[in-house]
């Protein structure tokens, strides 16, 4: 006789949330980027115990902490390196990948270019505020070359980082822009990538109201991509070059092999993955 | 106005999320205000939570609805980001007073307000119309709680925002 089937129930998105409150500033964008990230997993339905959120250093790579995934708190800058080696040896867990501009462009600058090469399956978060706020307001990779303060007298005059057409460049195979002030577009982005097979980047304006209170205006000058999602490289790196840099949505999503298509399957013994060394 | 609700029943739906919506962010702004030592306007948000999930039961009730209805595939349509009744999350400031907080939650309930009277205006079928002009009649009256709340509560200083030990020293 078959057991009787209970039906399962449906995961809200409080049930990704941990009981642990965030520290962030009162009126900080990661706020609702939290929020996005666990109203996602709902729309998913993927089970907690199988998802791991991998995070470096920053205000922003506090999250782990603040959902009921399995979490990992890194290195600084090196997120990237130790959620690849996460995915390639758990391929069924469903990696999220989050931090803030100086952690993924700087410190882990080089990590971030060669994440996209590889197209390995996992999604990037990154809480893009153009500052280091954990550590007072020195400017990042993104800051705007004339941003006046007293760190950087004038502005530093360094171009800002350009991540996207970076991550275009370096080969990513979804990428897209989002705003933390739209908790339920960026949702549905953060969705769209976990579903995406292969390197998902998305970078999300999240306002630093603490260093970077100007960023509030964010929310009058945001909109929604005035075109459709391309599956042509060139074209989307042009459309981000010369767009205003406020469009969000998937700007680009191509199909390319992931990693785990073009690897052979994760040795499962040790002697399996001594023969790989074998001369 | 992006989507218009055809039925009673996707109205009210609607209605619930916008409440729904706004608990959420003001159990965000609780949160946050606790963790900052802000406990006065911590309260106030945490009361301001409680109401709105008071209202979000009462539309369930109304309704008979044992669980809150799933949202239509491409989400609900609001003239922006987020439901009217919802603050931005960049509205607030950690040192910031009951008055502030306050002064949020009247936008709210007028955005509120707006939104459904809107709907009234534009809906197509008379139930519609007729919940519509309802939502909307609650919604003044909060608006005119806020506003005897507000009487009650001192206009902050003008340097409010003052912090002896800042968090920023760039400035």
């Amino acid at each position: 006789m078959n057991d009787p089937v209970t039906p399962m129930a449906v995961l809200t998105a409080a049930d990704y949330k941990s009981s642990y409150k965030p520290i962030w500033c009162p009126g900080c964008g990661d706020y609702t980027v939290l929020s996005s990230i666990t109203k996602a997993l709902a729309q998913l339905q993927l089970p907690p115990h199988e998802v791991a959120v991998v995070s470096g250093i920053g205000c922003s790579s506090r999250i782990p902490a603040y959902t009921n995934c399995y979490g990992f708190h890194g290195v600084h800058g090196r997120s990237l390196a130790a959620a690849t080696g996460l995915k390639v040896a758990r391929p069924d867990l469903t990696v999220l990948v989050t931090g803030g501009d100086g952690d993924g462009f700087s410190i882990g600058g080089n990590h971030f270019m060669h994440a996209c090469r590889r197209n390995v399956d996992m999604t990037y978060i990154v809480m893009d505020n153009h500052v280091y706020g954990m550590t007072k307001g020195q400017a990042s990779p993104t800051t705007e070359p004339d941003w006046d303060n007293k760190l950087s007298p004038g502005g530093t005059g360094i171009r800002s980082f350009h991540p996207l057409v970076i991550a275009l460049a370096a080969g990513a195979s979804f990428v897209a822009r989002a705003f933390a002030g739209d908790p339920n577009g960026t949702a549905n982005i953060i969705a769209q990538g976990i579903r995406h097979p292969g390197f998902a980047f998305i970078e999300v304006m999240s306002p630093c109201v603490t260093f970077r209170p100007e960023q509030r205006e964010w929310k009058q000058l945001v909109h929604t991509a005035p075109v459709e999602t391309t599956d042509d490289p060139a074209r989307a790196a042009r459309r981000i070059m010369t767009d205003d840099g406020m469009n969000i949505g998937v700007l680009y999503e191509g199909q390319r092999k992931t990693y785990a298509a073009r690897h052979s399957a994760v040795p499962q013994d040790l002697a399996d993955f001594e023969r790989e060394f074998e001369i | 106005m992006s989507t218009m609700p055809r039925t009673l029943e996707d109205f009210m739906a609607q209605a619930l999320a916008m409440e729904r919506e706004a608990v959420e962010r003001y159990t965000e702004f609780a949160d946050a205000m606790e963790m900052h030592n802000n406990r006065e306007v911590a309260t106030m948000f945490r009361t301001m939570a409680g109401y709105e999930g008071k209202h979000a039961e009462q539309i369930k009730a109304e309704m008979g609805w044992k669980e809150d209805p799933a949202p239509p595939a491409g989400g609900f349509g609001w003239p922006g980001f987020e439901a009217p009744e919802t603050v931005p999350i960049d509205e607030v400031h950690y040192l910031m007073q009951p008055w502030h907080a306050l002064q949020l939650a009247l936008g709210a309930e007028q955005r509120a307000e707006t939104f459904f009277g809107e709907l009234a205006k534009a809906a197509t079928t008379d139930s519609v119309r007729r919940a519509a002009l309802e939502l909307q009649a609650e919604e003044r009256e909060h608006v005119e709680l806020v506003r005897a709340w507000l009487a009650k509560v001192p206009t902050p200083d003008g340097d409010w925002a003052n912090d002896p030990d800042p968090p920023r020293y760039t400035d």
